[in-house]
């Protein structure tokens, strides 16, 4: 395949982790910046997400579409539910302290891989996708007798990445919608400005807390079901969008939703593209050190602006 | 000849003008109070004086020197102290340690040396009781008094107060104007105080500071019949 | 009180050698290597208050610094651990330079992310790292003027040694002036600076002494356990020390060494029964955090004994 083809189905592979890590990132985002808490469990969140995604396609049977439909709606709200509870469980009692948050999340990060590792086992497992749907993608040549569409081998993808894509484009979009728009997003708001302003107008802090680290936890989660037909599920496949996320959160500027937004397609995009060309490792000690060095010098992000 | 001048100083607060071109003069050995309304300024042209904040535009001189570039530490090394306006102790640390801290920083002796100026700070304000007392255990009053030691330890040339004397009893203010009378012929004193009496009683000279610039200056008798300053404070002159 | 405190804790490590198993001496030994790596932690973490999440980048250099010259140049036991010294300490001169200029949560991120890279650096060169499966220090590069430290005995004493001045020097450390301002920093960062103090340059020494005293226990673990690898640059072992450090004591002398032991023979006993060494190593942090955020020593300290240094 020549160069051109290439680059083209790197991209591709580069906007299905952009739609993961966006969904990852958006959720990571929300915690810090409405509740101040780091969360290191969240990659965590994003495996667990994964792993009952298999449970659920795999008890069901049936259909490969049922299966995950039901994992769609199932394997979020499960794990939001597990996220609200240990939000309350403890770090409410922590009374939401930045570094013993921090912590606590640490150990949770543990406790979860390890409940993951004796329930699911240390296999990785498939999740099938609800449809299959093979294109082939057409390619132009120059020739004698002007410009040809051809065929090129190999270069093809799946509807299933692109619907991806898409699904992961709206969801981001509704949240956004959902934010500006709607009563809950206004005590959202209205919490991250000034939680004991919000508080003094009646606004439950604590519950819009719970609320928002669970939701959080779901849109790993969802991220996790739209990406497990792809990459299996496995329970140490957490770690990559923690990072991956961390890094969007930071680049985009800790706690602006449309920094995270656009820092989450530059930098899925580039993972991509660098990991086709070159070494994932290098492309990952790059990145790490890019954020290490913004957060040191541009602490607002790359996106962000500065406010005194 | 002045211990600390400045010129033009300024400071925005994203939006907000704190400070706008105040130009200060403070002639070594005077006590001098800087009054003024909430939110006037005070607390934002000490903190750009001693380095806390760095000023958005305009210079600070102590001794004639441009101190403007200097980090604060620097600047308290000069011979400054500082003590907040809210309570700023290290509350794990013995009283003793709190202030000897400021000691060995300030001065450079040997250990009983040391051990003797810190005694004597913390006997100036009463505390001399309480040494071996953990600093955070300590009544709210007695930390405000602590803060003043920690202060004196420094023996410093210029000693900045931001309202010590908010929240003591009235024993303790009564016993903080001798002090301060005390202090009169060892270093200069800025003081920032809404009390009134300890203002009067101890104050060369008065600094009212409106909006972020200042609005007089003079002795007691002078501001007390000030019109302007008047306004400031009540709305209206009394005389008016 | 406390001098004889310290005295008391260094005799029994001595006399415990004679008194336990061969098993528990091994242990024991791994435990005062570690413990080193926490007392260093203590330091930047228990007295200044910094939560750096990225310690395990200076236990690495210290290990690598002393273990790759070894196995590449053949250099001496004694010169290589001076290497593994100098490369810690540089590293943690360069770290702390550019990460002191953060604060709070971005200092702990920026810190997470510098040990990552590392650790990936790690991975990418494995021709000369031999990457996650790490490599063996043969046994005659383990000899120092005839003494075999790969015996049990010397390699206890030699471990007892090095924990020893590791941890006096942190308690000498902290009874001087300098360690009461990094206190002072721990508790009120800018009261010391209007005290006067040049708090950047406290916290960049503190990162020093502290990142050079993890890299001292990663290359003292290197030469007498005989083995380097990648895993101990992974983010896993930047939080050990946390943990060993809450679960004995921040800010207390014998916390970390406390600390290590308790979550050495946690995990040594709970997988005699269960194999899920993570599950009681997550619980316990989180029960610390919520019911003991003191640590053991900690809560010694506020129950029992006031003057716990
Ligand atoms: N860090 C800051 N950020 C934004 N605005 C600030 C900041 N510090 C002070 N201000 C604003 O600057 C103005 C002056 O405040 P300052 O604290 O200097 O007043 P003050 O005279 O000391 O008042 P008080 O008598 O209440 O102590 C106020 O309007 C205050 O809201
Ligand atoms: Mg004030």
């Amino acid at each position: 395949m020549d160069f051109a083809p290439h680059l083209f189905l790197a991209t591709l592979e580069g906007a299905i982790t952009a739609a993961v890590i966006s969904l990852t990132a958006v959720g990571l985002s929300l915690v810090f910046g409405i509740m101040r808490v780091v969360n290191v469990a969240h990659g965590e969140f994003f495996m667990l997400g994964a792993v009952v995604a298999w449970w659920v396609a795999s008890t069901l049977g049936g259909h490969a579409a049922l299966g995950f439909l039901a994992a769609l709606i199932i394997a979020p709200l499960f794990v939001g539910l597990m996220a609200a509870l240990a939000d309350r469980l403890v770090l409410e009692r922590l009374n939401y302290d930045l570094e013993r948050t921090i912590v606590a999340t640490i150990g949770l990060l543990y406790v979860i891989q390890q409940v993951a590792l004796m329930t699911f086992g240390p296999d990785a497992r498939p999740v099938e996708a609800p449809f299959d749907l093979r294109i082939a993608i057409p390619w132009f040549e120059f020739s004698d007798t002007g410009v040809n569409l051809i065929w090129p081998w190999g270069l093809a993808t799946t509807g299933y990445k692109l619907a991806v894509i898409a699904a992961a484009a709206i969801i981001v979009t509704s949240i956004i919608v959902f934010l500006k728009r709607s009563r809950f997003g206004l005590m959202m708001r209205a919490t991250q400005m000034d939680s004991e302003m919000a508080s003094a107008f009646g606004i439950p802090v604590r519950r819009v807390y719970c609320v928002v680290f669970g939701l959080g936890a779901a849109l790993a989660a969802l991220g996790a079901v739209l990406i497990v037909p792809i990459q299996q599920a496995h329970y140490l496949m957490g770690g990559d969008p923690l990072l991956l996320s961390f890094i969007v959160v930071i680049i985009g500027g800790l706690g602006s939703l449309p920094g995270t937004i656009l820092a989450a397609v530059l930098i899925g995009m580039s993972d991509g593209i660098i990991s086709v060309f070159f070494s994932p490792t290098l492309a990952k000690i790059l990145a790490t050190l890019l954020v290490a060095l913004v957060l040191i010098f541009r602490p607002h992000g790359l996106f962000g602006h500065h406010t005194s | 000849m002045n211990l600390l001048s400045t010129r033009k100083l300024s400071m925005n607060f994203g939006g907000v003008q704190a400070l706008l071109d105040v130009d200060f003069d403070l002639p070594q050995g005077q006590i001098r109070a800087l009054i003024g309304p909430n939110g006037a300024g005070k607390s934002t042209f000490v903190g750009a004086v001693c380095g806390r904040f760095r000023p958005s535009a305009g210079r600070v001189y102590f001794e004639d020197q441009d101190i403007s570039q200097l980090p604060a530490h620097r600047r308290i090394g000069l011979g400054m102290a500082y003590s907040f306006q809210i309570t700023s102790i290290f509350g794990s640390l013995t009283v003793y340690e709190n202030v000897a801290l400021a000691v060995r920083r300030a001065v450079q002796a040997q250990a009983e040396e040391i051990v003797e100026r810190v005694h004597m700070a913390l006997d100036r304000v009463g505390l001399l009781d309480r040494v071996e007392q953990k600093a955070g255990d300590l009544s709210y009053g007695h930390q405000r008094l602590l803060e003043i030691a920690m202060g004196l330890g420094q023996e410093p040339r210029l000693f900045i107060m931001d309202e010590p004397t908010q929240g003591l009893a009235a024993s303790e203010i009564t016993a903080f104007i001798e002090l301060l009378r005390g202090l009169a012929g060892e270093s200069t004193i800025l003081l920032i105080e809404h009390n009134m009496h300890v203002v009067m009683e101890c104050a060369d000279t008065l600094t009212v500071l409106n909006f972020g610039q200042i609005l007089a200056e003079g002795v007691p008798s002078e501001i007390r019949a000030d019109s302007r300053v008047q306004h400031a404070y009540f709305g209206s002159s009394i005389d008016a | 009180m406390t001098k004889s405190l310290h005295i008391s804790v260094l005799t029994s490590l001595v006399l415990l050698f004679f008194v336990v198993s061969d098993y528990h001496d091994g242990n024991l030994a791994r435990i005062m290597v570690l413990a080193i790596y926490a007392v260093g932690y203590n330091l930047l973490f228990g007295y200044t208050g910094l939560l750096s999440l990225g310690h395990a980048l200076f236990f690495a250099a210290g290990m690598y610094g002393l273990a790759l010259p070894i196995q590449h140049l053949g250099v001496s036991p004694i010169e290589a651990f001076a290497m593994g010294l100098a490369s810690a300490a540089t590293v943690s001169l360069v770290i702390g330079f550019l990460a002191l200029r953060t604060t709070g949560a971005a200092f702990m991120i920026v810190t997470l992310m510098f040990a990552q890279a590392g650790f990936l650096a790690l991975l990418y060169f494995g021709q000369w790292t031999r990457g996650d499966e790490g490599f063996v220090i043969q046994q005659a590069d383990r000899i120092i003027a005839g003494i075999d430290f790969s015996q049990s005995t010397e390699r206890y004493f030699a471990a007892f040694v090095l924990f020893a001045v590791a941890y006096l020097l942190i308690a000498w450390l902290i009874s001087t002036p300098f360690g009461k301002c990094l206190i002072a920093i721990r508790e009120n960062e800018e009261r010391a600076q209007m005290l006067g103090y040049d708090v950047h340059r406290h916290k960049l020494l503190a990162m020093l002494v502290s990142g050079t005293l993890s890299g001292a226990s990663g290359a003292a673990y290197a030469f007498l356990f005989g083995y380097a690898g990648a895993t101990f640059a992974s983010v896993q072992y930047s939080i050990l020390p946390l943990l060993w450090v809450l679960l004995g004591g921040a800010g207390t002398t014998i916390g970390p060494l406390i600390g290590t032991a308790f979550a050495f023979y946690l995990i040594d006993i709970s997988s005699h029964f269960t194999t899920a060494h993570l599950l009681v190593v997550g619980l316990a942090i989180v029960l610390l955090t919520l019911f003991a955020p003191q640590g053991l020593a900690g809560e010694i300290r506020n129950r029992l004994i006031s003057w716990l240094p």
